[in-house]
């Protein structure tokens, strides 16, 4: 498989008044036209490792590493003008809280529509009609009714879908996806996923899927990062994630309730200062 | 303890009038825990803001404790009654330090003790008093989430409405704070009314869950009922089926219900 994006070696660092926090330590993985999901306990490092890939890391943060390497591209060196170019167009990135992304006073269609816009050369009624078609393909009803909606009046699914099908429009080479479904139904989670599958498997687009759901990313994903306290723990074959042997990835795995059999208390994820030693 | 009949919530006027609720009736037992479940923008969360007279175009009969509740905000069924809402990033203040955002209920209801009252709730919640001083963007999502909890217990109320309270953290924090809501429900004998689109966390949190679409319960099932998957809903199987796990040949053959 080729590879569309190489890390190696990738920390980020934040410089804070009690100190400097290691957010991301010594992180190398490749990415191939293919599903690769991140997991982690929360404020392991899994939005920061997506952010950095695209430089958007806050001011007080710095990014090290061996290399980024997009076709062929160094990322690590480029500008921020070469990054302009990249961010959207060739690599994007769903964010995590989608309704803090979209701007409070614009009608979420024409945010949609103005994203087309700045990747092409389309006039306001095409961007219209593209806007429409991209709110029925990630499965909202009425579309018509929702283009004119304002983020306060969508609900939580909703507000995750219109973030996703801004991202997709512009039909991008790799993207980073940061909880994309975590506040949509599972029947609607399922057909999301399905789409971004189509990208991958029809159109040769490489996804980072970043979720703290295990039972998805082991039935999505063709392999998986698992991550804690900013360090990749190990990088295994989704399929075989119910049979991983890091006691923190077992642990997670353990957390999360069983529809099937219900339990009084879940366990709780022990955690071993010694994960991050050797 | 809760009796909703034939709740109807819209929004918009004229041409853009817009039916979220469509007439949904339900019962909650004291000490219960009642799930909602169903597609993305079926009116869960306007059923919980409908409760909380957090919206005010609603018909219909809400009754707590066999009292009806007006349309107003009152202080005491306020105080009886509070919500845990589905976005922890967006719910608590971001210039308002923990201690603030805790103190403020307790000022609005003219409590005493605040000092005493901020520190229990905090332990209630397992969270350190370090934390006491700092703003949400200084504390993680988990953390966030437990002050909303916190926030949400600090005038002891009897019921609680919990909106995805933990879809926005990840499973070892879930687990925790799960555990929390069970305990703190035996120890304090609190009504739930908990919307949730993970089926696992509704069948191991409630004892009865109603299944939505479209503004409307399609049916209601026992916790029993939903993990022998024994439905008789359609849609309620097909949510089912895509719990938990992927499969695209599943995810293609979805239909959609009106
Ligand atoms: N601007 C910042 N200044 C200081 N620390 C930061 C900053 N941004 C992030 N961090 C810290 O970096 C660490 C990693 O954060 P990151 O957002 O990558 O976590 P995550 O794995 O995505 O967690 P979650 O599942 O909760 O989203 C956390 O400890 C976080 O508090
Ligand atoms: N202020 C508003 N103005 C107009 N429409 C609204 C408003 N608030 C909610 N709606 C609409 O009401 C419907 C129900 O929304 P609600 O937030 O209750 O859905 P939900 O079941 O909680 O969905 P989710 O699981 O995605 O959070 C949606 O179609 C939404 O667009
Ligand atoms: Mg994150
Ligand atoms: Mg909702």
């Amino acid at each position: 498989m080729t590879s569309l994006l190489r890390v190696k070696n990738l920390s980020v660092t934040f410089d804070t008044p009690r100190g400097p926090v290691e957010a991301v330590r010594d992180v190398s993985f490749d990415l191939g036209h293919e599903r690769l999901g991140i997991v982690g306990e929360s404020g392991s490092g899994k939005s920061q490792t997506g952010r950095a890939i695209l430089k958007l890391i806050a001011g007080n943060g710095r990014v090290e590493a061996g290399c980024i390497e997009f076709d062929g591209m160094d990322i690590l060196g480029a500008s921020e003008r070469d990054m302009r170019l990249i961010r959207g167009a060739r690599i994007s990135m769903i964010m995590q809280d989608p309704r803090y992304s979209l701007n409070p006073v614009v009608k979420v269609g024409d945010q949609i529509a103005e994203a087309y816009r700045i990747h092409s050369r389309a006039s306001a009624k095409e961007a219209h009609k593209k806007a429409l078609e991209m709110l029925e393909t990630v499965q909202i009803r009425d579309h018509e009714k929702v283009y004119s909606l304002y983020p306060h009046e969508v609900s939580g699914g909703m507000g995750q879908r219109i973030m996703i099908a801004m991202m997709l429009i512009p039909d991008p080479d790799i993207i980073i996806a940061d909880e994309p479904t975590s506040a949509l139904d599972v029947t609607v989670q399922m057909q999301v996923l399905g789409l971004l599958d189509d990208m991958v498997t029809k159109r040769g687009m490489g996804l980072i899927l970043i979720s703290h759901d295990l039972g998805l990313v082991s039935s999505f994903c063709d392999r998986v990062v698992v991550m804690y306290g900013g360090r990749v723990m190990e990088v295994l074959e989704a399929k075989k994630l119910h049979e991983a042997q890091h006691p923190y990835t077992k642990g997670l795995m353990n957390c999360a309730p069983r529809l099937k059999d219900r339990q009084t208390v879940l366990p709780i994820l022990q955690r071993d200062p010694s994960w991050l030693t050797d | 303890m809760i009796r909703v009949q034939d709740l109807r919530v819209t929004f918009g006027k004229g041409k853009n009038l817009f039916h979220a609720v469509q007439g949904v009736s339900f019962e909650i037992k004291a000490g219960e825990a009642y799930g909602l479940v169903g597609e993305s923008g079926s009116g869960k969360s306007t059923i919980l803001r409908a409760i909380s007279r957090l919206t005010a175009d609603w018909s219909g009969i809400i009754e707590i404790d066999s009292a009806p509740l007006s349309h107003r905000r009152d202080k005491s069924t306020a105080r009886k009654m509070q919500m845990v809402f589905q976005d922890p990033y967006g719910s608590l203040h971001p210039r308002h330090t923990v201690n603030d955002i805790l103190k403020e209920p307790l000022e609005i209801h003219g409590v005493n003790n605040r000092d005493s009252r901020i520190l229990q709730a905090l332990s209630d919640v397992g969270l350190s008093i370090d934390l006491r001083f700092r703003y949400p963007y200084q504390i993680s999502g988990g953390q966030r989430q437990r002050v909303a909890v916190a926030r949400a217990l600090i005038l002891e109320p009897e019921i609680l409405l919990l909106d995805e309270p933990t879809s926005a953290l990840d499973v070892s924090v879930q687990a925790e704070i799960l555990n929390l809501l069970t305990a703190l429900r035996r120890q304090h004998d609190l009504t739930y009314l908990m919307v949730s689109h993970d089926l696992a966390v509704v069948g191991h949190m409630c004892d009865r869950i109603a299944v939505m679409n479209r503004g409307k319960f399609v049916e209601e099932i026992s916790a029993a009922q939903l993990r022998d998957a024994e439905p008789e809903d359609a849609y309620t199987r097909q949510l089912i089926s895509a719990s938990g796990k992927y499969d695209r040949e599943t995810a293609k053959s979805f239909v959609s219900f009106d």
